[in-house]
């Protein structure tokens, strides 16, 4: 991965800056030893790595904006971290760079039921959000496989998504406002409790702009009421192809499943090992879907559903019988990542195709595979056309990674040659850099780096993503 | 004044370009019945992208549509409902309340980020839009999003669009995420109720899990006050959940369904209790427990006309005398302290001129948003002083 040269004059002054720093947070908020500064080196696009010249960990809005005038100053470069869960290297340092972590602010400012919002700080998680208002039956909707651990920070700067947004949308849909500091370290508040912020939808524009136009360190969020009850199917079926066209069907029938879940052969073994969640072991496709609402309601919506898998001739129709078997089916479609670690080392890719084209894409994605010679396993959100393919490759044999990342770029290829695009939830960071000239013709990306230039004109806010290097070139000065 | 009528987005982009060329400012229509919206524009030319019209993408298995920028929007409404579907986000039509004629097109209603009743459920205009295709100050055509519904694939300047009113760029096509049309809807009533109660009525029917899908009330005035909650959805589901909600809020609410319940919903939308009222329309977007207490706080300042609240509260349609600042000033005092904003809706285009149509930012936004302009229209051609003088 290249990554621009380093500044050898701020690495020669790194003591100077990282004093600077501690002027402002303490010794405790800085980390700069070279040890401690390994934890910080990647995130969860582990193959590339580089320690940073400094961590800060700030525990105020005040100390972010002191922090990024300080490093404006210096002109060093910034890069945020959320919970460091990113796929797609969305906060890879450079060896001169600062990074900016905001995990010691984690705090749920305001939970206010009457009116749906909770006010949290972003260093929090994303479950706990949910957690923290499920007492009164309330939940925070987008669900990222990493919801553990990813912070809310890092899922506003990646617009993250999970399965059950194909009901209830993303998280620029649940975003209502942000406390955003900028480049120049002034706070500004976009938004708030109240819908629709007043101007351009400044936003929409900042949630899924990879911590590049400023550092989001509150949030406000809207919160749902939780449905009575939901329930999901297990639907199994001879071939890709036939999955592929029941998905379709479903939703032209009317009803929105709230989720609807595709795993392939390899991942239906790998999950059950797993997650022992009696997924059928016959089949070529799985599709897991889930209805929501009292136990009458989800025997109306699945009757349709039923029937419309029926005309599919389903291998496997099963709906779960109790809380405990829908705990079990839902474990073994999160772990499915973590399952699929079993078989090797791995790149999960994370492409989003139309609908239509389903049956097609998987058929080639066989294809790629066989051509390189390399598993792939396909698990993804099926009723949006979001695809997750799993490269299976051996990191230690020579080449391997290489051909791993020449055949996930191929498949990246393949969605947006099929109307689809590079990303769908887990950000372009610098795994998919180099390639979204394929998606974006020169003007596209120009309008993109304008928008970079006026929020961030020195372009220090986490470097050498999102944009090509050659293309970002002129303007990164 | 000269009206240019491009047949495509290449030939608009051409106009555009000369008229960047000149420096000679446009004014960007579609069917002109939303043109009252925002301040004046000073133009030497109109810019109408009606003749750029067609659906070029519809795919009812994957919920998407893309559809060129001219296109009617009742066009496209009967499309998706042939196949039983809808723009999830219910936009209104400005025809009433501005009085103007015309046919409210697809890149209209984007431009003004127009939703209705359902926004509260399913989001507003810009969620829908996964797409965009437009034509910048400059005559550059620029594409961003695509047509599917889940895609983080750079900045999101399909959101940037919606609400731009034309002073980004021309938008010339747009994709939707659409949703199936509900089976059944039914909308509970309640009479009588004073704001407070309708909207602490609202807040308990929209924190159940009932899926509610409109909860509006319209304040007392010439008639007594109405407050209503719409649910919708499969047949017996809806019948279970309004059952339920009554069970929750009491026996005083009555069920209508069918045409009745669409009926009360298309009022709601197009704000029709003010239409026909005298004055100047706001329209007020604050949290929605704080409804009631704005328009109580304002009554002691300023004279307000009927009040309609959607959103469970959080939308505030009101009318004021069309005089001096229009409250303006008062309106907006309360609102910020509250956290919101305000927009003036309609007026006179002297009022218009005179009062902020819109909030006035602070200063590290507003040099955001010039910096924006600067960029995507560097000689101010398009719309100016649209949304700010």
């Amino acid at each position: 991965m290249e990554m621009p040269k380093p500044n050898a004059e701020t690495l020669a002054r790194k003591a100077e800056i990282v004093a600077k720093l501690q002027e402002i947070l303490g010794p405790d908020g800085v980390i700069h030893v070279d040890e401690e500064l390994r934890a910080y080196e990647c995130d969860a696009l582990t193959a590339y790595r580089c320690p940073p010249l400094a961590v800060v960990l700030p525990a105020t809005t005040e100390e972010v904006a002191d922090v990024l005038k300080a490093c404006a100053d210096e002109n060093v470069p910034v890069v945020p971290r959320g919970a460091g869960t990113s796929l797609a290297g969305g906060s890879l340092p450079t060896a001169d760079s600062v990074i900016l972590g905001v995990s010691r602010m984690n705090q749920v400012l305001e939970v206010d039921y009457p009116n749906r919002v909770v006010r949290v700080q972003t260093g929090m998680t994303n479950l706990a959000v949910t957690d923290a208002v499920q007492v009164e039956g309330f939940f925070y909707a987008p669900d990222p496989s990493s919801q553990l651990a990813c912070a809310i920070a890092g899922t506003i700067a990646m617009n993250s998504g999970g399965a059950h947004c194909l009901k209830y949308g993303v998280t620029t849909n649940n975003l209502m406002g942000v406390t955003l500091v900028t480049t120049e370290g002034e706070i500004v508040e976009i938004g708030g409790a109240h819908l629709d912020a007043a101007g351009y939808d400044l936003l929409g524009l900042i949630c899924g702009s990879e911590g590049q136009l400023g550092i989001v360190t509150e949030a406000t969020l809207r919160i749902l009421a939780a449905p009575e009850g939901a329930r999901p199917v297990l639907m199994g079926f001879d071939t890709a192809e036939t999955a592929g066209a029941c998905v379709a069907d479903i939703i032209k029938s009317g009803v929105i499943p709230v989720a609807i879940e595709y795993m392939d052969r390899h991942v239906i073994h790998a999950s059950e090992k797993h997650a022992s969640a009696g997924y059928p072991l016959d089949v070529e496709a799985l599709l897991i879907v889930e209805v929501e609402g009292s136990d009458a309601e989800i025997e109306e919506q699945l009757t349709t559903i039923k029937a419309v898998a029926e005309q599919h001739n389903p291998m496997t129709l099963r709906e779960s019988t109790s809380e405990a078997e829908s705990k079990a089916i839902w474990l073994g479609r999160k772990s499915a990542f973590g399952a699929m670690g079993q078989l090797g080392d791995y790149i999960c890719l994370d492409g989003t195709v139309p609908v239509s084209t389903l049956p097609e894409v998987l058929r080639r994605t066989t294809e790629l595979s066989d051509q390189y010679g390399l598993k792939v396993g396909n698990v993804f959100h099926a009723g949006d056309g979001n695809l997750h393919p799993l490269i299976i490759h051996d990191a230690n044999k020579p080449g391997d990674l290489e051909k791993a990342e020449a055949l996930g770029a191929d498949l990246l290829r393949l969605c947006v040659d099929v109307g689809g695009c590079l990303t769908g939830e887990h950000g372009v960071g610098v795994e998919k850099r180099d390639l979204m000239t394929h998606q974006y013709a020169d003007a596209d990306l120009e309008a993109q780096m304008d928008v970079k230039d006026v929020f961030d004109p020195a372009w220090i806010l986490n470097p050498a993503k999102v944009f090509p290097l050659a293309t970002s070139q002129s303007r990164r000065g | 004044m000269t009206t240019l009528a491009p047949k495509s987005e290449a030939e608009l982009a051409e106009m555009v370009a000369d008229a960047a060329g000149r420096g000679a400012p446009l004014e960007v229509t579609g069917g002109r019945t939303r043109q009252g919206l925002g301040r004046p524009v000073q133009a030497e030319a109109t810019l109408s992208t009606r003749g750029i019209s067609g659906i070029s993408l519809y795919e009812p298995g994957a919920l998407t549509l893309v559809v060129k920028a001219g296109t009617p929007v009742s066009e496209v409404e009967e499309t998706l409902a042939a196949e039983g579907q809808m723009l999830p986000f219910e936009p209104m039509d400005h025809r009433a309340i501005l009085r103007s004629e015309g046919e409210p097109t697809i890149g209209g209603m984007v431009a003004c980020a127009v939703s209705g009743p359902r926004r509260l459920k399913a989001g507003a205009c810009r969620d829908s839009m996964i797409g965009v295709r437009l034509v910048d100050g400059e005559g550059t055509v620029i594409k961003n999003g695509g047509r599917v519904m889940k895609n983080v694939t750079g900045y999101d300047l399909v959101k940037l669009m919606a609400g731009s009113y034309g002073t980004l760029g021309v938008l010339t096509e747009i994709g939707f995420k659409v949703l199936p049309k509900p089976q059944a809807e039914i909308t509970l009533k309640a009479t009588g109720l004073d704001d407070a109660k309708a909207v602490g009525a609202m807040a308990e029917a929209l924190g159940s899990p009932f899926d509610v899908s409109g909860a509006a009330h319209i304040g007392a005035g010439a008639s007594d006050a109405v407050t209503q909650i719409r649910i919708e959805g499969l047949t017996e589901s809806v019948t279970y959940r309004s059952q339920e909600l009554i069970d929750l809020l009491g026996a005083d609410w009555t069920a209508h369904e069918g045409t009745d319940s669409a009926r009360a919903w298309e009022a709601i939308k197009n704000v029709t209790p003010l239409a026909d009222r005298e004055g100047a329309v706001w329209r007020v977007s604050v949290k929605p427990s704080d409804g009631p207490n704005l328009i109580a706080a304002l009554r002691e300042k300023i004279d307000v006309d009927a009040v309609v609240y959607d959103w469970g509260g959080g939308l505030v349609w009101l009318a004021t005398p069309e005089e001096g600042d229009l409250g303006a000033v008062e309106l907006r005092v309360q609102t910020a302290a509250l956290g919101g904003h305000a927009t003036l809706i309609r007026a006179s285009a002297v009022s218009r001129a005179a009062v902020d149509v819109f909030d006035p930012e602070p200063a590290p936004l507003q040099r955001i948003s010039a910096g924006l302009r600067a960029k995507f229209d560097p000689k101010g051609i398009l719309n100016p002083g649209r949304m700010r003088a």
